[in-house]
């Protein structure tokens, strides 16, 4: 397990160069530059500009440089010159040299004042997470008990109503949901805000919007397993033994029918934090997908590329927590 | 499967009947389960209507798509006031204008709602179906290759798979529009990439939609076809055709291919929502088509900034929307039911 473990861990890494590379020469094959704007700078300003972001050297050199950044730790003095330049993510002071070690340097931002990528994600990952979880449970608290409800009443009134609005559910896209709920919920009834963001009442909207289509996979994913489990025989010897139906149901057909459904979490997960996006657009909501969507317009390259890489660690991530507590979760799996 | 069940004790209790009942080919028991779908038969439905209004919207469209009568902005009939009453009407004390020359109104520019959405039916079509088939050739060719050649072509391709699958696709997508949308839009003519540019525009824009989306979503075309190759390569008749020394090329086009395609065009067919809901997405944020070709997602961007004052000019588009992927989903859903072997015996 150990060794399975890292050797994901090193895969992971490989993977990640790859998104870096791939974004690197996707973004910089795409024409103009951060500081080509409608009104065009003096050369020598420009000039100058470029020389402080390294952007005057050749390409390969920049990758390099920005690669160097992240990877290699630095061990500097306690007090750095303050300023966009080195910010980094990881600073431990250690005592015995009186130094300190950092590391994971992302960059600047180029449009963003004073800002460095680092800041950026800071600031606005907590919103997209938020966002993201709040969506997670919206399609957890919905998505499971109309399952299991389906699961255990098959073919009756209540299984056709749920696997009806499930269906409805995967065809709602959040651009339609979300405009919906705040036509609705926001300017007719004005039981919440239809834009904003801030408090409780500001998530519940998108996070619907967001999870809602969600919910209704995991009922079919739900129901569809329990169905599966029902039918197997240790089911069948609980009944036999005259085991009450709730304990049967609730006691040994659920805990092995959940089995799928926790595994899709950690995916859906990473899944709903980079879906964000959409319902942060559609809503208004200063996350972490406005900035990426703007930066790509503005050519802010640390920005799309520590974006990207962040989101791909993450995917990358819940997948490889999803491999081990599947381990975990059922012993006849093994990896080698 | 009652029926069936019937026909065969039937014919089982009466000898003389079993020489005639023919045997229920794999294809006609599939489309009989499919029809019997009463929610897939609906949802056929549907989109065969759609294609129809999307061939005819010309006909079909009361008005041009892209004429703008500014004086009618934002004017809409009367029972799209009294369906929405956050729109009070102007002769009402609200600041609605009422003319009910537009059946849904008319958006911000003062173009017909309802023309365009009728015509934005075929943005959302095209992709529909121009999407998997892109991602179906690169998945199938991808697939072909890796499983019948096997070796380090497998391991690499496989790898590069794996990679593109840990890749957020959303922002692929993005990045990979807004590489096409700024780069091919303006380089030299005569050249192979400004003849592609024109191609773009002369599609409205849909032409990157397809390459951008296709190029994002053929990883799981590549490995379900890598596995079913795994499995037929080592079938009877492939050793067979390898024996009597048939060359790769025709062993892997007319041996394997028709054997695996079934459940890859039935994979494929249940992606179609995503695509749809991809383009609408990325019309939603200006990098899907160009202006003024109508998009439903372009239209649900531009109505979401008004929702408050003129709530119609976003959520028609986007009831639109829902119904086409929602007809996609309920068609998907029946066709899998229909040709999934494990489906068949239950219920």
């Amino acid at each position: 397990m150990g060794a399975f473990i890292v050797r994901r861990m090193l895969q992971m890494l490989l993977v990640l160069f790859v998104i870096s590379l791939f974004t690197f020469v996707v973004m910089r094959a795409v024409p103009g530059g951060p500081f080509s704007s409608e009104k065009s700078l003096p050369p020598r300003t420009l000039a100058q500009l470029e020389a402080k972001y390294n952007l005057d050297e050749p390409l390969v050199m920049q990758y390099i440089h920005y690669i160097g950044d992240i990877a290699i730790p630095h061990i500097t003095e306690n007090r750095l010159e303050n300023s966009v330049l080195n910010d980094y993510l990881i600073n431990i002071y250690i005592p015995v040299v009186d130094r300190t070690f950092r590391w994971m340097n992302f960059g600047p931002s180029y449009k963003s004042v004073s800002q460095t990528v680092n800041s950026i994600i800071k600031d606005t990952l907590p919103v997209s997470a938020t966002l993201g979880i709040g969506a997670l449970l919206v399609a957890l608290v919905i998505g499971v008990p109309a399952g299991i409800i389906a699961a255990l009443n098959r073919n009756s009134r209540w299984d056709y109503i749920a696997m009806g609005v499930s269906i409805v559910g995967v065809s709602i896209p959040v651009i339609v949901l979300g405009p919906v709920l705040r036509y609705v919920f926001g300017v007719q009834l004005k039981w919440l805000p239809p834009t904003g963001w801030g408090g409780i009442e500001h998530i519940i909207m998108p996070a619907f919007a967001l999870g809602f289509a969600e919910s209704a996979r995991l009922a079919r994913l739900t129901r569809a397993s329990l169905l599966q489990v029902l039918n197997e025989d240790y089911i069948r010897t609980a009944r036999a033994k005259g085991l009450a139906e709730r304990v049967v149901v609730g006691l040994h057909a659920l805990k092995n029918a959940m089995l799928p459904v926790v595994t899709t979490i950690g995916p859906l997960f990473a899944f709903l934090i980079t879906g964000s996006f959409v319902a942060e657009l559609v809503f208004g909501i200063p996350g972490l997908g406005k900035f990426f969507v703007t930066s790509i317009t503005n050519r802010d390259y640390p920005v799309i590329m520590g974006t990207t890489l962040l989101l791909g660690f993450l995917v990358i991530v819940a997948n490889l927590i999803v491999d081990v507590v599947y381990v975990w979760l059922d012993p006849r799996i093994k990896y080698d | 499967m009652t029926s069936n069940l019937k026909r065969s004790t039937a014919a089982a209790a009466i000898p003389g009947l079993n020489a005639e009942t023919k045997p229920e080919s794999l294809w006609r028991s599939s489309v009989q389960r499919l029809t019997r779908n009463r929610s897939a038969v609906v949802g056929l439905a549907i989109i065969l209507l759609t294609i129809l209004v999307a061939v005819f919207a010309p006909q079909l469209a009361p008005m041009d798509y892209k004429t703008q009568v500014l004086s009618d902005a934002n004017t809409a009939p009367r029972w799209v006031t009294q369906v929405f009453p956050v729109m009070r009407p102007a002769d009402d004390g609200g600041y609605v204008k009422i003319n009910e020359t537009y059946l849904l109104g008319a958006d911000r520019l003062g173009r017909d709602l309802f023309s365009r959405i009728i015509y934005g039916t075929r943005v959302s079509l095209m992709v529909a179906f121009v999407g998997p088939l892109v991602a179906l050739i690169v998945g199938l060719t991808l697939g072909l290759v890796s499983g019948y050649v096997g070796g380090w072509v497998d391991n690499v391709i496989m790898r590069f798979t794996d990679i593109m699958y840990a890749f957020p696709t959303l922002l692929l997508v993005i990045l990979l529009m807004s590489f096409f949308r700024s780069s091919l839009g303006n380089v030299e003519p005569g050249t192979f990439a400004f003849q592609v540019g024109e191609l773009d525009r002369a599609s409205g824009g849909m032409l990157f939609i397809f390459i951008g989306v296709g190029l994002t979503s053929w990883m799981q075309t590549a490995r379900l076809t890598r596995g079913q190759v795994l499995f037929v390569r080592e079938q009877e008749y492939i050793t067979a055709a390898r024996a009597i020394g048939s060359p790769t090329w025709p062993i892997l086009t007319r041996h394997i291919l028709p054997n695996i395609l079934g459940p890859i065009v039935v994979a494929e067919t249940l992606t179609i929502p995503r695509y749809i809901s991809f383009e609408a997405f990325l019309s939603f944020i200006g990098l899907g088509v160009n202006p003024p070709t109508p998009s439903w997602g372009a239209m649900i961007s531009e109505g979401a900034g008004a929702i408050s004052t003129y709530p119609n000019q976003a959520i028609f588009p986007a009831l639109a929307l829902f119904l086409v992927m929602f007809s996609f989903n309920f068609l998907g859903d029946g066709l899998r039911d229909a040709l999934d072997p494990r489906m068949r015996g239950i219920e």
